[in-house]
């Protein structure tokens, strides 16, 4: 039995490696935010929110998948938000009764015993979950749900919930075991085995007392305390192996629900965080993925996610058309909105590639293979030759790990030395980037570097600066423009001071 | 040929072994080494051999051609399955000499030989087509040929086989209800735990903790037990009374010169283990040409092997280095910066000769080393401040007894003589003891921070430890052959800061 809302094929593996720039992305894009806002709290909300939003997928067809599940979910969101909590309460009153059972007993006739009583409460709830299917699968349309509902029904049918019921009253010995043995090695007993009976009807037990095949019998002293001890042990080996096959039945079981709960707790931090933006006056939309081999990207009424969220209310923002582009460089004041801008660029890439809505009117880009942050740092700020030597390992990194149709996303890297150096070694770094068809977006203050891509002419870079005005307001919005010789620090200077 | 030990050759005749380490081998860290290499494998009693270092090139010849034979994976790895086999075989029999019930005892004696005819046939079938290139692995396989096509393990291998097959076909139920337990003949019941998964496979998602106990074999029988196997004899006499035949029949089944070789052959598996990791971490080992005539020894891309060995675990680098001598030279001076790999290198040459001598092959790519009569070592001590004469008295006791014990064919290493002393005494002390050493004309590698140590005599050839010249704080821990200057540390630090007499002539321009 599968679950498969997260893939139409795969389980969702929240076990998996985490990709090694992920550190960077969560600190960059200030992903910690959004995992927030889709968590409210929950530790296993947080953790696969986290997962499937680094997890990015990588085919169009996938991200349609969660696309139609997730427009489901916003249309079903009661049905959905019962159905885990269903998972949920299963968990939870799994953990507690596993922590009172195998907290005591390994013998396997005590596994043996308690797993027939888990496997009875997991029944139970089994029988709700047809019913659940029975009577909302009607209200689904996505694939990934109709195929849900439909396997429940179809696994779970009357029959098999009446042959697991049989199964737990025999495995309950009213009158005594039957093992199978053969000798082993010196002689020892092996091979020991819970026999099961080869005729119907009779019971092993009528079939031993009726006179058969011959028979050696002892009987233990009832003060012989090291023989008992000695038979008991027998029966374990006897039980072993079907205490073995019940416990781990029932780890299975669970582990289907663990992953019920796992997959809808994706679309239940999604809800979680579509109430939150909605509330905020802030505008989603579900995006057109592109092929990672085409360039596109052009959006409306784009905004950082985290910055609403972490302001409690909608913010500006940016319409920018920049198709067929390999590169967007931006240049301008500074707190004009450019790391928000850039922030708002990686975290949609990202939403997009979970199947997720993102935050704006409307948005259309290529996939990427791969998304990496190079930030520049602001610690230790006194030791400048340490701090390139520093950026250049990250660098170094990102080259380890990156291929092509992959997109960095830099923010005044390359700062730490003087700017004709810095130029320079951003110009080599981006100028075999592009040649590696990887797409950039370059937020600098280097205008030696910048100027000398404008010059250039290259057709497949856009230049946007951020906006000021005439009078030295800035909007937080970016427009496309020519890099400018100066960034606007005495404006901020002025209007900090006073002045 | 016939086949008499695989340590060494008929013609080596019997060879006194040493169970105490040699005096060497705490200043060498040979001890970690043996220790590294014996751990795990007590019962083979290993310690003599490599206590022992052979004075006979033969003897060397015919251990290094085996280990070469043995550097096969595949040959290695068959000899192997054979120890743990033939270990088995030993805990079995061991097993039941101990044992109280006689149906209980005589399976386990029946297992023990039953163990030991698969070791011996496995080992039979996994030489026959190996390549083999040395005397004592090729004379070891004819005898073992013959050995297994004797009648008398002919015998022993068809009684074990059918009694193992009848007993093992036995199969028998119980049924067990309180305190009662009656036993019968097994009639196809089916393992219910089957069904059970089959009910719940539909849920099955990965893999899942295995609830199953691991029940001990071999921990004995309770009376119980007892019981139960007394009546499953019953159900079935005729198979238990040919074991017991069996029993008296085959009471002593082991060959001695089989049990000999299984002992013997651990000495190279163990080395050839040991250094298995360092040779996966990329590091050489070779055999050398031993003479007893030529001291024109060299070895190239050399180490120390319980230091590699220590970092390599610690998945750290290993330097490797080499030396030559050539005519007359037979002392090597090593001198230079601290910390800087000397004391590595004189262990190195010392742990060389020592595995050389033992028929081992050594740490390097090539090596041609010389078969002494003595090795002999002086490391410093701990320095103790409060006690600077008793010290020095001390330590020349020490180098004069070495010195009366040497003899041509020996091999001194010497690390850091009178260190702790003054320079004028040190000087002095050292120029004598070189002079005794150079007149006996013997081998020696002497660490020293006393530069004209390196340059006394043809006999002497200096060697340098290095530091990276960007940066004079680091150490390559290389040591090359170059004349002994305490200066060109200092000068590599000012060419750092760029303060040299050519370089301060060209930063300020006229």
């Amino acid at each position: 039995m599968k679950v498969h809302l997260m893939y139409r094929d795969q389980d969702f593996d929240l076990q998996r490696e985490p990709p090694l720039n992920e550190a960077a992305l969560l600190q960059d894009l200030e992903l910690d935010t959004l995992f927030g806002a889709m968590a409210l709290g929950g530790k296993s909300l947080y953790d696969v929110a986290r997962s499937a939003v680094l997890g990015s997928l990588q085919d169009i067809d996938a991200i349609r998948y969660r696309q139609e599940i997730l427009k489901d979910c916003l249309t079903n969101a009661t049905i959905v938000r019962e159905l885990y909590q269903i998972a949920v309460a299963t968990m939870d009153s799994k953990e507690r009764r596993w922590l009172r059972i195998f907290g005591f007993s390994n013998s396997s006739a005590g596994i043996l015993r308690n797993s027939v009583e888990m496997v009875q409460l997991f029944l139970d709830i089994l029988r709700r979950l047809r019913r659940m299917a029975d009577e909302h699968a009607g209200a689904f349309s996505s694939e990934g749900f109709t195929t849900f509902f439909a396997m429940i029904k179809q696994e779970l049918d009357d029959d098999y919930l009446a042959t697991v019921q049989r199964h737990l009253t025999e495995l309950s010995f009213r009158d005594g075991v039957l093992i199978s043995a053969a000798l082993g090695t010196g002689n020892e007993g092996a091979d020991y085995l819970l026999a099961k009976h080869k005729q119907n009807g009779q019971s092993w037990v009528q079939r031993v007392l009726t006179p058969g095949p011959t028979t050696y019998t002892f009987r233990i002293h009832p003060r012989d305390f090291p023989g008992a001890r000695a038979l008991s042990d027998l029966k374990e080996r006897g039980l072993n192996l079907v205490a073995n096959a019940l416990a781990q039945s029932s780890d299975h079981i669970n582990s289907f629900f663990g992953l019920l709960r796992t997959e809808l707790a994706f679309y239940i931090g999604c809800l979680n965080l579509h109430d939150k933006l909605v509330q905020l006056g802030g505008s989603v939309a579900f995006p057109a993925p592109a092929p990672a081999g085409e360039r596109e990207h052009s959006f409306t009424g784009l905004y950082d996610v985290c910055l609403a969220l972490t302001m409690g209310q909608s913010v500006v923002g940016n319409d920018v058309a920049a198709d067929d582009r390999d590169m967007v460089l931006i240049t301008g004041a500074n707190q004009g909105g450019k790391s928000t801008f850039l922030r708002s660029i990686g975290v949609a890439q990202l939403m997009m590639q979970a199947g997720m809505f993102v935050p704006a009117v409307s948005l259309r880009a290529n996939l990427c293979t791969g998304l990496y942050t190079h930030y520049r740092r602001q610690e230790d700020a006194t030791m400048n030759s340490g701090k390139l030597d520093e950026e250049l390992g990250r660098m170094s990194d990102i080259v380890d790990a990156i291929g092509p149709d992959a997109m960095v996303l830099f923010n005044e890297s390359f700062a730490a030395t003087n700017e004709r150096e810095g130029a320079e070694i951003a110009w080599q770094i981006t100028h075999a980037l592009l040649e590696r068809r990887i797409k950039l977006f370059f937020v600098t203050h280097l205008y030696a570097f910048a100027r000398g891509l404008y010059d250039r002419g290259m057709e497949n870079i856009i230049f946007l600066r951020a906006e000021r005005k005439d009078d030295g307001e800035r909007t937080f919005r970016l427009i496309e423009g020519a890099p400018l010789a100066t960034s606007h620090g005495v404006d901020l200077y002025q209007q900090v001071f006073g002045t | 040929m016939t086949f008499y030990d695989i340590l060494f050759p008929a013609e080596a005749g019997v060879v006194a072994l040493s169970s105490e380490a040699p005096a060497c081998f705490a200043d060498l860290n040979l001890d970690q080494v043996m220790d590294a290499i014996t751990d795990g494998r007590q019962e083979y009693d290993l310690r003599p051999f490599f206590c022992t270092p052979l004075r006979d090139s033969e003897t060397i010849r015919y251990r290094q051609a085996i280990a070469r034979d043995l550097e096969d994976k595949a040959l290695l790895a068959c000899i192997k399955s054979f120890a743990d086999q033939m270990r088995m075989a030993r805990r079995y029999l061991a097993l039941a000499k101990k044992l109280r019930f006689r149906h209980h005892r005589e399976g386990w004696f029946l297992e023990a030989a039953r163990v030991y005819c698969e070791a011996v046939t496995s080992l039979r079938h996994d030489l026959a087509p190996a390549a083999l290139a040395s005397d004592g692995l090729s004379a070891f396989r004819e005898y073992l040929a013959a050995y297994v096509d004797s009648d008398q393990f002919t015998v022993l291998l068809g009684d074990t086989v059918k009694l193992k097959g009848d007993l093992a076909a036995i199969k028998y139920c119980m049924i067990i209800k309180d305190g009662t337990v009656k036993v019968r003949r097994y009639e196809g019941e089916t393992d219910y735990s089957v069904e059970v998964s089959d009910t719940f496979a539909k849920f099955r998602q990965g893999a899942v903790k295995d609830y199953g106990t691991n029940f001990t074999t071999g921990s004995g029988m309770s009376h119980v037990g007892a019981r139960i196997l007394d009546c499953v004899a019953r159900l079935h006499p005729d198979e238990f009374a040919a074991l017991n035949h069996y029993c008296d029949a085959h009471s002593a089944f082991a060959d001695e010169t089989i049990r000999v070789f299984d002992r013997q052959v651990q000495f190279y598996v163990a080395y050839l283990e040991y250094i298995a990791g360092l040779k996966k971490a990329g590091l050489a080992f070779c055999y050398p040409q031993i003479s007893c005539q030529r001291k024109q020894v060299h070895a190239d891309d050399s180490f120390d092997l319980a230091l590699a060995h220590q970092r390599v675990a610690e998945g750290t680098a290993v330097v490797s280095n080499s030396f030559f001598l050539t005519g007359p030279e037979r002392v090597i001076v090593v001198s230079g910066p601290n910390q800087g790999g000397k004391t590595t290198f004189a262990r190195m040459f010392g742990q060389l000769h020592y595995l050389a001598s033992l028929g081992c092959p050594v740490p390097g790519s090539r090596a041609r080393l010389y078969l002494f009569d003595r090795l002999l070592t002086h490391f410093e001590k701990e320095e103790d401040i409060r006690n600077l004469r008793g010290k020095l008295q001390d330590d020349l006791v020490r180098i004069s007894a070495i010195l009366e014990r040497a003899t041509p064919d020996s091999i001194i290493i010497l690390n850091e003589i009178f260190a702790s002393t003054t320079l004028e005494d040190a000087v002095f002390l050292s120029s004598r003891i070189m002079e005794r050493i150079m007149q006996l004309d013997l081998l020696c590698v002497c660490v020293t921070f006393i530069d004209e140590l390196a340059s006394l005599s043809a006999k002497t050839v200096s060697m340098v430890s290095t530091v990276v010249p960007e940066n004079p704080a680091e150490r390559t821990f290389k040591i090359v052959r170059k004349p002994a200057d305490g200066l060109a540390y200092a000068i590599s630090i000012v060419e750092k800061h760029r303060l040299t007499f050519e370089q301060i002539k060209e930063r300020i321009r006229a």
